[in-house]
This record gives C-alpha cells, structure tokens and sequence, in this order.
C-alpha cells in the first residue's frame, strides 16, 4: 500500500532574482513501513522534497498525496493539524525545547497538539522513552544529556503522536558513528514495532549503509531508486 | 492553558536576567504611578477638606449676581427673607445634607480705639456654622473655642497688626444697605487662624449681632453654606438643589438662586486639576515604559527563538497557540511587574506614613501627609499595565504565529 504518491512534483525558488529549480518534475511512489533514505551532494533537493512531503513546503506545480491526502491543497492550518496527526519529525540538531525536560519534550506533542487524555499521555511517553532507554533521564533538561541521547529522546518525540511517517532531515550528522548507529537502530526498531514509515535525507554514509531503499537525486532530478545494505524491499 | 503557562514561565526563567530587569521597570513605573497618586491624592484631600470644613462648606448657594461682585460684600444682593423661607423648604427634603448655616457677610471698620482697620466679617448662627463648618472652632488660637453674642474672633493677623488680643474691647462699624452707619462694641472672644481661599481672613459674629449693626428687621441672607452626609455625591446633590430652586424667580423672570459647588468657589480647584493633569500624564507615562520593554523584551524573544518557534510548528502547533504562548510570556511580565510594583509601593507608602511628612500650604503649616492606596487606583493601574504588556507583546507574537515553519527552521 503507497503511503506517498507524488505526480510530476517541482519546486521552484527564488534566491533574488535567481530562479532555482530545486525539484524538476518528480514521480515516484513510498510505500507503507518503508525505512528509505534520499540521497544526494549539497543542493540536489533531499531537503526541499522533505519539505514538500513533510507540509512544511508547498510543491510549484504537480500533486503530493500523502497518507491518501492531497497535501498539495492544504491549507497553512490545514497542513498543521495535518502535521500534528500524521507526521513525526527529527531534526539534524535535534531541536528539543530547551526549557523543557526530557519527559516533557516527548509529552509536547500528544499534551499541546492532541490534547491527549493525562493517563494515556504519561503511559505513552514512558512506554517511548523506556524503548529508547531514556526513561532514567526522563527528568534532565536537554543541555544536561549527551547529543545521542538527544536525538534518541526526539525519536521518541516524533513516534509518540502515532504518526504514519516520520522525516528525518540529516537526523546522524551531529552524531559519532557509535552512536549515530544506535538512533539508526532504534529507529529501524520502532518502524518493526509500530509500522512506522521512516524517510532520511542525508548523504551519511552510516545511513545510507542501513536503509532499505535509496532514492538518489541529483540537481533536482530523481535518477534512481534502489535497495540499500539495510532491506529488500522497494 | 495551565500547559501553556508553564512552558511560557519557563521561557521566562530562562533569560532570568532579562525578565528580571524588564519586570522591575515596570514595578518602578507602578510604584511611581501609585505612590504618586497615593501622595497627591492625600495632598487633594487634606486641602479640599481644610477648605470646605473650616471655610466653604461643601456647596454655598447665593442671590444671583452675588458672586459677581463678591468683594464688595453687597447687601443690596442677599437673599431676601422669601428666598431664605424658600430654601429652607428646599433643603429640608433633601437628605443628603446634612446641614448648612446662613451667613450675613458685611465690610465695617474695626477699630481698637488707637487705630482702625477693614474687617470682613461673617453673621453667623453658631451652633448651625459649626455643625456646617467643623473644623471652624479648630481654627480658634486663643480665646473660648465659641461664637457668643457680644463677641468677635478676629483674624490673626488682624490681631497682630493692631495688637489686639483675646478679651480686649474692640468697635466695629458698618453702613447698611440703605447707606446709615451704626457700629456695636464687641469684645474679642477669639484669635482665628487665617486659611487659604475665598473668606479665609474674615472674622465671625453672632448673626444677631449683625442684623443690629446692620439694622436689619427681618433676616437677609449673603450666603448659605451646605455640608452634606456623602461628599462624593457633592455633584449630584448640588444638580438636586438646582433644580429644586428653580421654581423661585424674580420680576424679571430670572432665577433668584446662585448654587455652586466649593470647587467653582475655590482657586484650589485648578490645582487640584493640575494634579489631575499630572496623574494622567504619569500615568500615559507609565503605559509607554511598559509599551515599549514589554514590546523590546518579546521583539528579542521571537527573534532568539526562531528555530524553536519552527519546531513546534513543524510537529503540529496551531498558531493560535503559538501567539497564545507569546501573549502569555508578556502577560506573565506585566502581572509580575504590578505584583511587585504594588507591594513595593505599599511598603513605600507604609514608610511615608510612619515617618510622617509634613508639608505647608500658603499660610497653613504643619500639615501631614497620609498617603493612602485606594483599591480602585491599584486595579485601574494594574489592568492598565497588564492589558498595554499583553498589546505589546500582540505583534511579536502575531509574527511568530504567522512564520512559516520551513523559513524558521532553515534560520541561523
């Protein structure tokens, strides 16, 4: 079953007066429980294209659908709530709250986005932060922890709202290969438990080795897709 | 909303040094707002009471024309015994006086048998002027605290210019309305103390003592003096009198009675709306110190936390509540500052209070000022403080809401 379908997807932006075409004209389709990664030098469009499939973004011409929704239509609240129902993000510098704990910054989403009843919010987010062994730093601010266990605690950020798909733009480049693998495998966990479809941008190699699918981009353009060391399935 | 205080108090607590300062620029604006009008409204209520307890009474009411040409004193102008008759009948149905005292008011001569001198002086009922005027006897130095028929308190400086002390035999002659001259032998009862205002250096008599020397067979009335029970409903009571004098009207057809207020009688009065005047300036004062570090402060809080602002939008906050966030940031910043501003200006106000600061007003000196919170001055400056900290931070907040999340999250 597709979880994203994008029909002749381009991006085009202006830097001045320079028109960028970021995105020329994408077709391609992801599946459901996917665990795949765009791949590509500086400026090929890995993040753009997250954007678009993130809402973040909205496409100049063509049509994304996503989770059976024209996301390409949504309006900006629209695309919020969209966001907050369906969508999980990580970030390549993590993006924690700051003034929030460790327990607090996973509870964000389900007590500020989906007004999610307290007792099955508390048991969601202990459930989460046991997975990624962060329970025991539940209590810490962000600046108190390590930045792996930053990027461990903001997976269980983005998996705690139960969302179809999670984005990761870049999610292990402020990472050591140490622990860039752990967050790579606890991912790859989370998607075996929960179903969950991953999509990475990066050109990290420890990813690219561990992803089950690679869509290469290259100056806007969608070249190829093939299976990583990671999986069969595309 | 409780979650949304608690992230926004803690974005507060995060820049510590900031939210310190800028909460205590406006807890300085509250406490100079407040105990300046603590002080001037304290200032305002010791004269304003000096001057219609121990002078003018609450609201006099005169013959039309009177007042006009008050400084002659003319007895062609008093109130004829018809017009008194008429107000008495007046003010009996009005309840809120509580009481008021007729006044014949006349220039004569004061003699002490070696020199002469102009005296002002005022008939008067005493037991009716003191129940008006209470803080009249208050006024008295030296001598009996009374007004006794047969005696005279003369003004002090009346007293020492011509050396004349409590006691002595004095002459004062007067003419009358019909140009006759008549003078009576007083003796003096009492010293006065002079008070700043209209009437503030004239002596007092019995006011059969005046209708002698005046020769008058039936009462004529200068002026009536009126105290009421309630002096914050001296406007309406005084619309109240109005309007029920109203039916009585001369020859001519015009209205007999002159009703006005002590503050159209009173030179205090213009002071008393420059401190007014003041107050609001102040208080515009005020709203612009919280505008503009309230406004500063969440400028610098939106632009710092760009980043931060894209992640929550990215996982799904509405921008509602993000501008809600930011609204409550400077909403916490204003109840802060007017916590702290008015409990610093409590204990700034205790502290005058205790130390008792005495200030002098023209000739009268030795007053102390009290300076009081009033409840309605507190509420009034803390909603006004709290309502301009929440409008200053309504444009910071408005441009986080409306960022769009892939511009914030690609900032640096």
């Amino acid at each position: 079953m597709n979880l994203i379908t994008a029909t002749d997807l381009s991006k085009t932006y202006y830097s001045g007066e320079i028109e960028v075409q970021a995105l020329k004209s994408l077709n391609f389709e992801i599946k459901s429980g996917s665990f795949l990664s765009f791949i590509g030098p500086s400026g090929s469009g890995k993040t753009t294209l997250l954007n678009l499939i993130g809402c973040l973004d909205k496409p100049t011409t063509g049509s994304l659908k996503v989770a059976d929704v024209l996301t390409s239509d949504l309006t900006r609240r629209e695309a919020a709530a969209f966001r907050g129902e369906n969508l999980g993000f990580i970030f390549q510098d993590f993006n924690l709250i700051p003034v929030l704990t460790v327990y607090e910054n996973v509870e964000y989403p389900l007590l500020i986005v989906q007004n999610v009843p307290a007792r099955e919010r508390k048991e969601r987010v202990k459930s989460l932060l046991e997975k990624v062994g962060m329970k025991d730093q539940m209590n810490k601010f962000p600046d108190q922890i390590s930045g792996g266990q930053k990027q461990r605690v903001a997976v269980a950020r983005a998996l705690v709202s139960n969302p179809k798909l999670v984005l990761a733009d870049e999610p292990t480049a402020n990472l050591d290969s140490k622990t860039a693998f752990m967050v790579i495998e606890i991912m790859r966990q989370m998607r075996d438990e929960y179903g969950v479809t991953f999509i990475f941008s990066t050109h990290d190699p420890k990813i690219v080795g561990e992803v089950e699918t690679l869509f290469t981009l290259e100056d806007g353009l969608l070249v190829n897709i093939s299976k990583g060391r990671g999986g069969e399935n595309v | 909303m409780f979650k949304l205080f608690k992230i926004a108090i803690r974005n507060l607590v995060r820049y510590k040094r900031r939210t310190f300062l800028t909460s205590s620029l406006i807890a300085i604006g509250v406490v100079f707002v407040l105990v300046f009008i603590a002080a001037s409204s304290s200032f305002k209520n010791i004269i304003t009471g000096q001057i219609t307890d121990s002078m003018l009474g609450h609201i006099q009411v005169h013959k039309r024309g009177y007042m006009a040409s008050v400084d002659s004193l003319p007895l062609t102008l008093n109130l004829n015994e018809k017009a008194w008759k008429k107000f008495q009948s007046v003010a009996k149905k009005i309840p809120q006086i509580e009481s008021y005292s007729p006044r014949i008011k006349f220039g004569g001569m004061f003699s002490n048998f070696v020199e002469n001198t102009n005296i002002r002086i005022n008939g008067v009922y005493p037991d009716q002027e003191i129940k008006t005027i209470p803080l009249l006897l208050s006024r008295i130095k030296k001598g009996d605290k009374a007004i006794k028929k047969g005696e005279i308190l003369i003004p002090e400086l009346l007293s020492t210019g011509l050396k004349v002390k409590a006691g002595d035999l004095v002459v004062v002659i007067a003419t009358n309305r019909d140009g006759s001259v008549n003078g009576k032998q007083f003796r003096v009862g009492g010293i006065i103390e002079s008070v700043t205002g209209p009437g503030g250096r004239d002596g007092y008599i019995h006011i059969d003592d005046a209708m002698e020397i005046l020769r008058m067979d039936k009462l004529e009335v200068s002026e009536v003096a009126i105290r009421l029970k309630d002096f914050s409903k001296l406007d309406k009571v005084n619309d109240q009198i109005k309007g029920n004098l109203k039916g009585l009207k001369n020859k001519q057809g015009k209205q007999i009675f002159d009703v006005r207020t002590w503050e159209k009688l009173s030179p205090f009065y213009n002071i008393s709306k420059m401190i007014d005047i003041m107050t609001m300036f102040i208080k515009f004062m005020l709203m612009a110190i919280v505008l503009v570090s309230i406004m500063n402060v969440m400028i610098m809080a939106v632009y710092e936390r760009i980043r931060e602002i894209g992640t929550i939008a990215a996982i799904g906050t509405m921008p509602e509540k993000i501008l809600a966030l930011f609204l409550i940031e400077g909403f916490s910043l204003g109840i802060a500052g007017v916590i702290i501003g008015n409990i610093l200006a409590g204990i700034i106000i205790f502290i005058m209070n205790t130390i008792e600061i005495t200030f002098n007003f023209s000739r009268q000196t030795g007053y102390i000022l009290k300076p009081e919170l009033n409840i309605g001055d507190i509420v009034f400056v803390s909603i006004i403080v709290i309502a301009i900290s929440v409008l200053a931070t309504l444009q910071p907040a408005l441009k986080a809401a409306k960022m769009e999340p892939v511009e914030a999250l690609r900032y640096v």
